[in-house]
């Protein structure tokens, strides 16, 4: 089944504030074992200007999700998971997320079309602090395999 | 925020080292809990079969660091990344074994911009297959 194409444009607000934390960038740094101070080590990070540790630059994906997890299941998309793969990811930064920031995500569905038997959906999520400052930009393009062509049947 | 490297010492074709990481079962499952991402085509061989895939793919985001430590590793500062984007070209395959996959990443200046800001334009290569085309980080340099 086709993607509803009737919600472009439609909006999902992180249901709760996000928390980074020391604990979880170290983790993070450890999965994709980049050994960056930066991300580990408080004294390194002020010699290096921030105020506490500072996240990978991938890291934000994890504050995206939450967005993109909410457009996926609403059933007003009709969207087959099981024929999705990630297509694009790119991210802007204002600044690199850092360990006590409390973050939300306002995710908007910003492109939809049609390549081929496929269907690209886009997903644009800016992550911002709840005192109101952007940090991040994340765009996420969903290839969704044999979409286009199942509509046509 | 402090760039190891010097914007007047670069110019557009200045090479990033090539390098060479690792990919295993163990990471994936590692990066899973990480970022959240469970997905059983990432750990699940029978799953990720059913659908198509030769075995075990990466996770997409996974590559996507990997790659972007090829940056930050070269300027020293993460927070120099002012813009970073991938295209996913083919998924890196990690068979259950001890040697898993590697990922290959190399990278250049593609262009000088204002503001201390250089484009470098990344590929990366797994299996014999470019798994990251188009890809870019625009960072600032010092």
């Amino acid at each position: 089944m086709a993607i509803n194409h009737d919600l472009l444009g439609r909006v999902y607000e992180s249901p709760e504030p996000y928390e980074v934390t020391r604990g979880k960038i170290r983790e993070f740094a450890d999965a994709i074992r980049d050994p960056n101070p930066v991300y580990r080590d408080t004294a390194a990070a002020k010699a290096a200007g921030y105020t506490d540790v500072i996240a990978p630059p991938t890291f934000p994906v994890i504050v995206g999700t939450e967005g993109m997890h909410q457009a996926v299941v609403d059933p007003e998309l009709r969207l087959d998971f099981s024929m999705v793969v990630h297509g694009d990811q790119s991210f802007r930064y204002s600044r690199p997320l850092q360990a006590g920031d409390v973050v939300t995500a306002v995710t908007r569905i910003s492109q939809i079309r049609a390549l081929g038997r496929s269907e690209m959906l886009t997903l644009e999520s800016d992550v911002s602090t709840v005192e109101g400052e952007h940090v991040v930009t994340a765009v996420n393009m969903l290839v969704v395999r044999g979409g286009a062509e199942k509509a046509e049947k | 925020m402090t760039a190891n490297v010097r914007y007047a010492d670069v110019e557009v074709g200045t090479e990033l080292p090539e390098q060479t990481y690792p990919v295993r079962r163990l990471d994936l499952v590692r990066y899973a809990g990480a970022s959240g991402d469970f997905n059983e085509i990432h750990w699940n061989e029978r799953v990720a079969k059913s659908v198509g895939l030769p075995d075990v793919i990466a996770h997409g985001m996974f590559t996507m660091a990997e790659a972007g430590r090829l940056v930050t590793d070269w300027v020293g500062d993460p927070g120099a990344v002012v813009e970073y984007g991938v295209r996913f070209s083919a998924p890196v395959v990690v068979p259950d074994d001890d040697n898993g996959a590697e990922i290959v990443v190399s990278g250049a200046v593609s262009e000088k911009r204002d503001d201390n800001q250089v484009v470098v334009a990344i590929t990366a290569r797994s299996g014999g297959a470019k798994v990251l085309a188009r890809s870019s980080a625009v960072v600032r340099l010092a």
